[in-house]
């Protein structure tokens, strides 16, 4: 099954860490990247933007509305995915806790990925 | 209706109290459906209604039950294509079916008792997989291990039936379109995930033990039902909190019909007929917490069954081992503290040191504030008071604890304490 790891974490973390927290952090998210493309689970994955740079965009009546920011204002926002192929949810679950951000203070939601008949 | 025919009637019906759940926990597996599974065991009872009397009651019906559940539900899913061929959904199901036929030899014949030993450990650690909601654990479980109908979940737990079923479902979706695996969780995540089971357990038997409204005799039944939980996990998985688990829960419930008084009020454990206690029960769980202590690997369950079972040997409430208790309570402490540990092990403490020691302690967590909301500590430190011949600030305690129970029997009887000491000192309105 695929499953997409969403990672929320509170983004304001990030700058505010010293160089070596950030240096160590982003070794271990590279490190946790190579270990899940040699065990098979890794499809895809990014880190984005801060929320600061995202715009939301819906129709109404027609008329595209676009506004400035996310979503939602949550205290902890979506920073970044994992799109895994896992053999069932226990298997997901042991992926995503090893997602250095799950330590970091950080959730990660696991959310299987629909699947239409063909 | 013939003698052969009743009889074979009552095998029927015995071999479904028996072995319906284990027929059900393989047929999930084979079928890969918590519902297409559910309908399959109801077709192969139908099936041997039918067919025992007419052939036999076969040497091994449980072996006969799975193979006729898995062939109607195979049957019900070619039929429902050869209606619905376009649908292919149907016909994955049909695919899956039928790929799983394969292996029905190697599953259901001599090399496959193991594995259907397993299957109702699959069962147990599906149902009570921690990406489902508590609640709807608990009302999985009972309804697909315990064999409890969605109406008596219902009635035991005071919610309304369709609430109760739409939990159900829900879960049977979440375990279908999330991926929850039919499987015995991997060594490493063992103990994390037994912990999730015991917890279960330990709810369904709270609330049939602890619940101060409704039925007794469903209460009771629910108390029952997480020992025999219980008692097939430790059969299954003979972990030593398992084990510590079943012996707190039989060590307690051995003193179900002593523990309250006809109107439902509490009796302290030094005021029960300890005659009355069910000893045969009480063997059983000491025997148990000996085995869980002698691994060596001592958890919580088996220190707090160890604390039940030194006031169950206890002859009289005089006879108790309060030094003993005190120890086990500190080891308790030290692996999982919390405050109502702390309160209990301020009770022992007040037993076994006086009552000065014991006050001091629950005053101190008094102050913390962790339990300043929680009547069973105003009450305790009520009782102390009293012993010690404070009666005004026991009075004042008392009606702390008063004002903090739920009502019910337990207010009754602090009610009765209030009264009583009011009465001796009129003085204080």
């Amino acid at each position: 099954m695929k499953y997409l790891c969403l990672i929320y974490e509170d983004e304001t973390m990030w700058p505010k860490m010293s160089k070596e927290e950030y240096g160590k952090a982003m070794g271990e998210y590279g490190a946790f990247t190579r270990d899940i493309t040699e065990s098979g689970h890794f499809l895809g994955g990014n880190a984005l933007q801060p929320t600061s740079s995202a715009t939301t965009v819906r129709v109404r009546n027609g008329k595209t509305l676009t506004t400035d920011g996310p979503f939602a204002e949550t205290k902890e926002q979506l920073g970044g995915y994992y799109l895994i192929e896992a053999k069932d949810l226990n298997d997901a679950i042991q992926v995503a806790a090893r997602i250095p951000s799950a330590r970091l203070g950080g959730a990660i939601e696991v959310r299987p990925i629909m699947v239409f008949g063909s | 209706m013939t003698d052969a025919s009743t009889h074979v009637r009552e095998t029927v019906e015995r071999v479904y109290r028996s072995d319906s759940r284990r027929v059900l926990a393989t047929l999930v597996r084979l079928l890969g459906d918590f519902d297409v599974a559910e309908e399959a065991l109801h077709d192969a009872f139908v099936a041997a209604m039918e067919r025992w009397p007419v052939d036999g009651v076969p040497a091994n019906p449980r072996t006969w039950l799975v193979s006729a559940g898995r062939f109607k539900a195979i049957d019900q899913l070619r039929r429902r294509a050869r209606f619905q061929e376009k649908e292919p959904e149907i016909g994955r199901e049909l695919a899956d079916a039928l790929h799983h036929q394969g292996s029905l030899d190697a599953a259901i014949g001599d090399a496959g008792d193991a594995e259907i030993a397993d299957d109702r450990l699959r069962l147990i650690f599906t149902c009570c997989h921690p990406a489902l909601a508590t609640d709807a654990q608990v009302a999985l479980t009972l309804r697909t291990v315990g064999g409890l109908t969605t109406e008596e979940i219902a009635h035991a737990f005071m919610v309304p039936v369709p609430t109760l079923a739409q939990r159900i479902v829900r879960a049977k979706n979440k375990i279908r379109d999330a991926g929850i695996p039919y499987a015995i969780p991997d060594l490493a995540d063992l103990p994390d995930r037994l912990d999730g089971v015991l917890a279960v357990i330990y709810l369904i038997f709270n609330e049939g033990y602890s619940a101060t409204f409704g039925d007794a005799a469903i209460r009771a039944d629910l108390c029952a039902e997480a020992i025999r939980l219980a008692r097939l996990l430790v059969e299954l998985l003979p972990e030593p909190e398992a084990q510590g688990l079943l012996a707190m829960m039989l060590l307690h419930d051995s003193r179900r019909s002593a523990r309250t008084v006809a109107n439902g009020e509490p009796l302290l454990l030094a005021e029960q007929d300890r005659s009355r206690w069910d000893h045969a029960q009480i063997r059983e769980g000491v025997a148990l917490v000996e085995r869980a202590l002698g691994s060596r690997r001592v958890g919580p369950y088996t220190l707090q069954a160890a604390i039940a079972a030194v006031h169950a040997e206890a002859p009289t409430p005089a006879a108790t081992d309060w030094r003993q208790i005190v120890g086990l309570y500190r080891v308790l402490l030290r692996i999982e503290p919390s405050p109502v540990a702390e309160l209990n092990h301020a009770v022992a403490v007040a037993m076994s040191e006086g009552e000065e020691r014991g006050l001091a302690l629950i005053d101190a967590l008094l102050a913390r504030g962790d339990l300043s909301r929680y009547y069973l500590a105003h009450s305790a430190r009520a009782s102390l008071l009293r012993r010690l011949g404070r009666r005004q600030e026991a009075l004042g305690a008392y009606i702390a604890a008063r004002d903090l129970a739920m009502p019910g029997p337990q207010r009754r009887f602090l009610d009765r304490c209030v009264a009583e000491l009011s009465g001796a000192t009129p003085e204080s309105g």
